[in-house]
């Protein structure tokens, strides 16, 4: 049940929970408490707005930032990783496999914004050893949905 | 001038989809849910197999019975999926959709004079292909209080001394509904009693929310007296790919590739390309596609109840097929004032069979939110009706 239920959820989190009760076959409360329970076991962490800032006319620059870092005696990455974390304008933080050891997402208004962010507070952190900053020139597909292209029902008439 | 037109083609009916269908095409901004076809994309790893076939050149003729790769495939699916053995080489031909392995096994079987039984309501083409093959179709009509199956009963009382082939068309477009294993033990025992064959077309088999489907083919001796019609459309939503194929003992599946590879050559290469894809790796997403019918199912049922609409419920397919019966009017009459009060296109029953006078098909091959919609506006329309009553 959790399973399908997050498989709705998570391409439409919009979706009201009689609808999903009625589509799992299911009463309302028992959909309600399920969703109760995995917000408060934090398997759902939260409810967002996949939007397009591109078709807004909102200028947002949004870099992946690859960073290097010594990790600390008894703490590994997680240290660092939760200094970097709690900055707002940080979209996300990743332990990665590989060349280097955290992705950061950074959303800002302007190049120099997240620049500056760069130079002012990441790089001086004393285990960073050096960042690489990598900025998104377009969104084709985010969080499953493809960005780039509408579609329309294209289906024809046909006898059957 | 001689009429260049032959009579027998001209006798044929048009279909009664089509003309409702001519309609709504003129009408722009209305919500259909008359197509009888998968919205969900097919599989992007298929067409990508199909676009490295291309690059890779593979544009020739297979032979005419079908690529052997895919016929391999395909015996293996049938056997995972539903228990059934087919040997590839003998007894599985690849056409084009599973419509042409209709015509073709009709065209194979029948004599002038042969009768062949055709519940309905059922998909349109059964009956016009068995004229067109010179036979004679006989109709058994089904009933809604029959959960719309074929009772025991209703193909007893149709069987003649003519009587040659039965089609079974389940999971069923319009209906949605199915046959379960005993339903089908007891029409097993009435074919092979009177010597009949089978045309099981089973294009829906993937598509059902109850059971695992089960084909007539696997019951004791029948294999020898059954041809699978099944394909890809519907189950691996590849309905342009225009690939199906027809599974039957040696002796039929040779008649079938002669009319095959004089009226067709072969299947499309680049879709059997995609199919042996399709076969191999996509049970998964076979499963997403269920699954996802089965809540627009559940919903759309859950609707109609509320609404007081009298809907049986249907365990298969992508269909519902709501009741009218008490607003007074006929199928087509209710379908057309729909569209043009409310811009919602449905099907009228009547045009898979006379007896499918007084209700509905809707198609929930539709995203939830052109569902949502197209509901609010039919229960708006069936308020307005009772109201003036």
């Amino acid at each position: 049940m959790r399973e399908k239920i997050l498989s709705y959820m998570e391409t439409n989190g919009r979706i009201g929970l009689h609808d999903l009760a009625v589509m799992l076959d299911t009463d309302e409360a028992a959909v309600a408490n399920e969703l109760e329970a995995m917000e408060a076991e934090h398997i759902i962490c939260g409810y967002h707005t996949l939007i397009n800032w591109d078709k807004v006319g909102i200028e947002k620059v949004t870099a992946l930032i690859e960073v290097r870092v010594t990790p600390q005696r008894g703490m590994g990455f997680d240290k660092v990783a939760e200094r970097i974390y709690n900055y707002p304008e940080v979209n996300s933080v990743y332990l990665i496999s590989g060349g280097f050891d955290l992705m950061v997402t950074l959303e800002g208004k302007t190049l120099q914004e997240v620049s500056g962010f760069v130079t002012d507070k990441l790089s001086p952190l004393e285990s960073v050893l050096s960042t690489k900053t990598n900025f998104i020139l377009k969104k084709y597909k985010d969080h499953g949905t493809i960005m780039a292209v509408q579609r329309k029902d294209e289906r024809e008439l046909v006898t059957l | 001038m001689r009429d260049p037109r032959s009579k027998k083609v001209v006798a044929l009916a048009p279909s009664g989809i089509r003309k409702f269908f001519d309609i709504v095409n003129e009408m722009d901004d209305a919500i259909s849910l008359g197509v009888g076809e998968p919205d969900f994309d097919t599989p992007w790893r298929v067409r990508d197999e199909a676009i490295d076939s291309l690059t890779k050149g593979r544009t020739f003729y297979t032979s005419n019975a079908g690529l052997k790769e895919l016929k391999v495939e395909i015996s293996r699916y049938l056997d995972r999926r539903f228990g059934l053995s087919y040997e590839p080489a003998q007894e599985i031909l690849i056409t084009v959709g599973g419509s042409e392995a209709i015509d073709a096994a009709l065209r194979a079987m029948l004599d002038p004079g042969d009768e062949v039984l055709i519940p309905q309501p059922s998909f349109v083409c059964y009956l016009p292909c068995t004229v067109l093959a010179g036979g004679t179709p006989v109709v058994i009509p089904l009933k809604e209080e029959d959960q719309f199956r074929l009772t025991p009963e209703a193909l007893e009382a149709a069987i003649t001394e003519r009587t040659k082939v039965l089609v079974l068309p389940f999971p069923n477009n319009p209906t949605g509904a199915v046959m379960e294993k005993d339903d089908l033990e007891a029409v097993a025992r009435i074919v092979q009693k009177h010597d009949l064959f089978v045309l099981s077309d089973e294009i829906y088999a993937e598509l059902t929310y109850l059971e695992r489907h089960v084909s007539i083919a696997s019951l004791p001796g029948m294999k020898e007296r059954t041809v699978l019609i099944n394909g890809f459309s519907k189950s691996h939503a590849m309905t342009g790919w225009r690939l199906g194929y027809a599974c039957a003992p040696q002796p039929i599946i040779a008649e079938m590739l002669k009319i095959h590879q004089y009226a067709i050559m072969c299947a499309p290469t680049t879709s059997q390309y995609a199919g042996v894809e399709a076969m191999k790796n996509c049970d998964a997403d076979v499963e997403r596609m269920r699954e996802e019918y089965n809540g627009r199912r559940r919903y759309l049922l859950h609707r109609f109840r509320e609404m007081g609409l009298s809907c049986f419920e249907p365990f298969g397919a992508f269909y519902v097929f709501p009741s009218v019966k008490e607003f007074g009017m006929t199928s087509e009459e209710f379908a057309m004032r729909l569209l043009q009060s409310k811009k919602v296109a449905v099907v009228p029953g009547t045009a898979f069979g006379d007896c499918g006078e007084g209700f509905l098909r809707i198609s929930y091959a539709y995203s939830l939110d052109s569902l949502k919609e197209a509901l609010a506006r039919i229960e708006e329309f069936i308020g307005e009706l009772r109201g003036q009553r």
